[in-house]
């Protein structure tokens, strides 16, 4: 599975990681011989097997509604590399696409 | 014998018949940190004040008479992706928490300190456990101490390590695809990974959320024994952690198994694997055969390339979800220059990942993106039911299955740096068994003619680690590997 | 196709916050006016190493939600990942369901205008809030407060069966009104506890192959009024009108897809945030940090077995049971206590009516004046059921009857004891009336002449003359066949 330059772009975009363009080419060349390489799960007939997605077979692991004491704000805040109070800071956010 | 070549249960002993104290058997580990990190740089950070106060409360208590806990007074050193609210940084090797302080303990220290133990400090790793060699940390690759121009596995390479070259007696690791038991071969100790859902993860930063768990590191199998019975146990934190008490894993160890029947999958045993390794290996079984188990030939058609491809799907798209979070808002390192919060983002997980990170979670976020999930996750997911049932099939004629553990000794620094695919087959014989969620093991069984160690893997079913160290017990009783003590202890400053 | 009537063609999505104590995966409290980023721990900050894990009551009120919605609660769901960045949300993912919920199916009978309309529900499912962001006022810069983060959160999705903007806000507040009523959620509007995203299109008609045509859909994120969903709907439909009208061949559904607007309240107009393009790849797939939820039979029949009676049916019952009329029972089911009080009311004065009227006329405007609630109100139905008596066995008039039942309210005491403390019960002897009416018509001689003469109106006057004459306390009845008898007799 060959990834294009813009494959790779679109992929770093998504991943919100910025590349340079020696990273673009780089990453390329190695994430599709990656691919290629799973490619090979297709040699298997998968028709009608549920997926595995959890390990266990676990269910309904369920907590009681009750309130335990938060962290102190200041340690809340107290990691972040930019803070403004008790708030954490961002640069300025133009659009509002809160929520999605 | 040096307090420092005692083993955690023989320090264990001499701690509550006050033969040796806590403050000894701490100072003992910090001064050959000191000696020997320099070269083997197994530790990312040491804590000898919190360590030295710890190991005189501990002193006082154990003098009182009380009954201080399964690791009293025991060093123990902790892979750098578990977070210790003690003031050292828990950084997981990154430049992205270069400086973070966890304001929470994850439940394994919990329980380390709940039982006595004195840490000493954290150790290094391949850079959010995502590696075979810790050559990916992002600060510092480690070496391994029975050759300094070798990789000593990954990616719980510092635990490994820190272990082999006697600077703790015992060391918590993780394992996602071998990352316990690969360094563990390599570094000629005993690794084991515990069934999935055994340990609590809460803590342990997460890299592939369905095959993470941690579990011990020691130069025995008893020492790994009593390290997983201290830290293993339900844990209402973790949803995905079991309500099954834990055994008394060091009161039955001695205790043989039989009959016991070793299988040994075909797959496990073909093209890739050194052909010094699996002579060494053969030799192993030989030793059970002469205790009177029987080897049967099974198969695991899905457990070895497909089990790689599986895992490099499902674990890169579990990473690339659990490493969204690091964007420098919250915590973490945040780039200086930005035009915008999207470029904050974006530069601030450049600068902050190096490039097998960055690898794995385009990777994933590929595999998960829309028109792919089917082909890539959901395909994946098939497989590794077809994975889970291959071993369901296999362990209901056999009682262990067992192999090699790497399909190599230590390699070379940079030897297989040039393609991450090259370093992905490292997991050839491991990844399987976090995709079904069994527990395994490797205990040294051997060495090269260049002095390598080799590691011996044995794979039981889900929740029989009692077992497993059994029989992982039977072979250690008739060797005498871990006597040995690599060449760098020996060496002066 | 032009000259056929373009349909609006409306669905719902909306998001209440559940009334639990602690969040949806982690045991911080949920309160609403705490100091900023003070409720929160490292599971809802999104710290490394953390792990989510349920909250029971969050699940049982979903259950309870949607059993109410007629919907119903399949054996097997899961939790997913649903990924995006932004700095309110701590993990860039939020935790919620993707297509296997806690609810399936259902409907809502909404009442407007004197009829129903039914609103079918495709799902119910559960996730966790985003904490807020807001802007600076003062530089170049926003801020985070995480408070809110892993607040749980209803989100109730609807078919597109809606067709006006005045249904489309009657269903919002039905909605309202049996999440309140089953104690799944406050839904206080001014707490933000609830959002409404409708999404609107036009059916422009059916294509030759009979399958129906459709203008863009857009879906208008984030209102937070019942006032804003009518608006923003209705700005919407004439929008997609217009648009339409402007070039028929290219507005459909095929060419422009789904678009996400907001909506400026002040303006009045909603603004384009994401077209089709720019959709989101939230890139979904199962939560691996927690296990599925396998609801247990007994378990949700116990919750559909102590269900109350839903708002609508109550309201029905209250026309056909006591003879209510539409408004009235409508007002009186609006809020669940005030309806139980109502019928204890109703059942003790053994008179429907009356206690409507009282409940109407005197209490709700206390309720309203106070900005209580029913429980604060300080009077038990009983208390108002025995002032009833009173006033219906004749001892006070209906006018005095309100004085006494403020003194009531205020004093605490019983309407018996009022009335006999204050000598309020009315005077209705015939004598003593006959000469308050003949002083009351010689002092009024206008209105008298003019109730004479036929002008029913001056009627109420003259009664009027004769209640302040004796303080309130003429039997009112009394007096008017009295003046009936002198005046036109």
């Amino acid at each position: 599975m060959a990834l294009s330059r813009d494959d790779v772009l679109k992929v770093g975009a998504l991943s919100r990681i910025r590349l340079t363009d020696e990273e673009v080419q780089r990453f390329a060349g190695q994430l599709s011989s990656i691919l290629d390489y799973v490619d090979k799960l297709n040699e298997l007939e998968t028709g009608g097997v549920e997926p595995l997605a959890h390990a266990l077979p676990i269910h309904n692991v369920l907590r009681d509604d009750q309130p335990r004491p938060s962290l102190d704000p200041q340690k809340a805040v107290g990691g972040a590399p930019e803070s403004a109070d008790a708030f954490f800071r961002v640069p300025r956010v133009i659009d509002d696409t809160s929520s999605a | 014998m040096a307090t420092i070549d005692l083993t955690a249960c023989q320090m264990r002993d001499a701690l509550r018949a006050r033969d040796l104290s806590a403050a000894e058997a701490a100072q003992a580990c910090l001064d050959a940190i000191d000696r020997l990190n320099p070269k083997v740089k197994a530790f990312l950070s040491t804590d000898p004040d919190g360590a030295r106060r710890r190991a005189a409360q501990i002193d006082a208590r154990l003098d009182a008479g009380d009954d201080v806990g399964l690791l009293a007074g025991v060093p123990v050193a902790v892979k750098d992706n578990m977070c210790t609210d003690d003031g050292q940084p828990t950084t997981c090797a990154s430049r992205i928490l270069e400086n973070w302080r966890a304001p929470y303990n994850a439940h394994v220290v919990e329980r380390l300190l709940e039982e006595g133990a004195v840490i000493v400090g954290k150790t290094n790793l391949d850079e959010f456990a995502m590696g075979s060699s810790t050559e990916n940390s992002g600060f510092e690759p480690t070496r391994n101490p029975w050759d300094l121009d070798r990789v000593p596995g990954g990616s719980s390479g510092g635990s490994a390590a820190a272990v082999a070259a006697r600077t703790t007696p015992i060391a918590l690791g993780s394992d996602t695809g071998g990352s316990i038991r690969q360094p563990a071969a390599l570094c000629g100790v005993v690794g084991l990974k515990p069934t999935y859902g055994r340990v609590s993860r809460y803590g342990l930063v997460a890299f592939a959320s369905s095959l993470d768990q941690i579990g011990p590191f020691g130069r025995t199998v008893e020492d790994a024994a009593l390290l997983l019975e201290a830290t293993a146990g339900h844990d209402p934190r973790d949803s995905t952690s079991v309500a099954q008490a834990v055994p008394d894993y060091l009161a039955t160890l001695d205790r043989p198994v039989a009959p016991l029947r070793i299988g040994l999958p075909r797959e496990f045993f073909g093209e890739g694997l050194e052909p010094e390794v699996e002579r060494i290996l053969r030799d192993a079984l030989a030793v059970y055969e002469r205790l009177g188990a029987e080897l049967v030939d099974i198969d695991l058609p899905h457990s070895t390339d497909y089990a790689i491809a599986t895992y490099y799907i499902v674990a890169t798209s579990e990473a690339s979800s659990n490493l969204a979070r690091y964007d420098g808002v919250h915590y973490g390192r945040r780039s200086r220059d930005h035009a915008d919060m999207i470029d904050m983002y974006m530069r601030s997980r450049e600068e902050g990942f190096g490039d097998e990170v960055k690898r794995r979670i385009m990777l994933g976020t590929y595999a998960l993106s829309a028109g792919y999930y089917d082909a890539y996750y959901k395909k994946a997911l098939q497989v590794r039911r077809l994975i889970r049932r291959d071993f369901d099939e296999a362990f209901e004629t056999v009682d262990c299955i067992m192999g090699p553990t790497s399909p190599t000794a230590a390699f070379r620094m940079g030897e297989k740096t040039a393609d991450p695919l090259t370093m992905y087959l490292s997991d050839v014989y491991t990844a399987s068994a976090n995709l079904a969620a069994i527990a395994g093991i490797s205990v040294p069984c051997g060495f090269t003619q260049a002095g390598l160690p080799v590691g011996l893997q044995i794979l039981s079913g889900v929740f029989t680690e009692e077992r497993l160290l059994r029989i992982a017990r039977m072979y250690e009783r008739e060797t005498d590997w871990a006597r040995r003590a690599p060449p760098v202890c020996e060496e002066t400053p | 196709m032009s000259g056929a009537p373009l349909i609006p063609t409306i669905g719902m999505e909306v998001h209440l916050h559940l009334k639990t104590r602690t969040k949806m995966f982690c045991a911080c409290a949920v309160e609403y006016d705490a100091p900023p980023n003070s409720r929160v721990c490292p599971v809802c900050l999104g710290m490394p190493g953390v792990l989510p894990v349920m909250n029971r009551r969050a699940v049982e009120l979903a259950i309870r939600m949607a059993l109410a919605l007629n919907g119903r609660v399949p054996d097997f769901a899961k939790w997913d990942r649903k990924h995006y960045y932004y700095p309110d949300l701590p993990k860039n993912y939020q935790i919620s369901e993707y297509d296997q919920p806690l609810g399936i199916g259902g409907y809502l009978d909404v009442p407007l205008e004197g009829r129903t309309f039914r609103v079918g529900i495709t799902r119910v499912h559960l996730e966790e809030d985003a904490g807020k962001l807001m802007h600076a006022e003062d530089g170049n810069y926003s801020v985070v407060d995480l408070n809110r983060t892993g607040t749980p959160l209803l989100e109730v999705v609807s078919e597109p069966d809606i067709y006006s903007a005045a249904q489309a806000r009657a269903y919002a507040e039905a909605l309202r009104q049996l999440a309140v009523y089953l104690g799944v959620g406050d839904c206080n509007m001014q707490l933000g506890q609830m959002r409404f995203e409708p999404n609107i299109s036009l059916k422009i008609g059916e294509g030759p192959d009979g399958t129906p045509r459709y203008t863009p859909i857009s879906e208008i994120k984030n209102l937070n009024s019942f006032r804003s969903v009518e608006r923003a709907v209705a700005f919407e439909i004439a929008r997609h009108r217009e648009e339409y009208d402007d070039d028929p061949q290219g507005y459909t559904l095929q060419r422009l897809g789904k678009s996400t607007r907001g909506w400026l309240d002040d303006r009045e107009q909603t603004f384009l945030q994401r077209s089709k393009e720019e959709a989101h790849d939230y890139r979904y797939f199962p939560e691996p940090d927690l296990v599925p939820v396998v609801p247990d039979p007994k378990w949700v029949d116990a919750i559909r077995a102590g269900l109350p009676e839903l708002p609508e049916a109550r309201r029905q019952r209250f026309i056909a049971e006591y003879g209510l009329p539409e408004y009235d029972a409508g007002v009186l089911t609006a809020d669940r206590q005030v309806a139980d009080f109502y019928e204890k009311v109703a059942d003790a004065a053994a008179d429907a009516k009356a206690a409507s009227n009282w409940m109407m006329q005197d209490v709700m405007r206390v309720l309203n004046e106070q900005k209580v609630g029913i429980a604060d109100l300080g009077m038990t139905p009983g208390n108002l059921a025995s002032l009833i008596a009173l006033v219906a066995e004749g001892t006070i008039n209906r006018t005095i009857g309100s004085d006494v039942f403020g003194k009531m309210l205020a004093s605490g005491k019983s309407a018996r004891e009022i009335v006999a403390e204050e000598d309020l019960a009315q005077t209705s002897d015939e004598g003593e009336l006959e000469r308050i009416v003949d002083e009351v018509v010689a002092e009024n001689p206008g209105p008298a002449q003019d109730f004479a003469a036929g002008k029913d109106k001056a009627l109420g006057r003259l009664i009027g003359m004769a209640k302040k004459k004796t303080g309130g306390k003429a039997n009112p009845q009394v007096v008017r066949n009295i003046l009936i008898r002198k005046l036109r007799g």
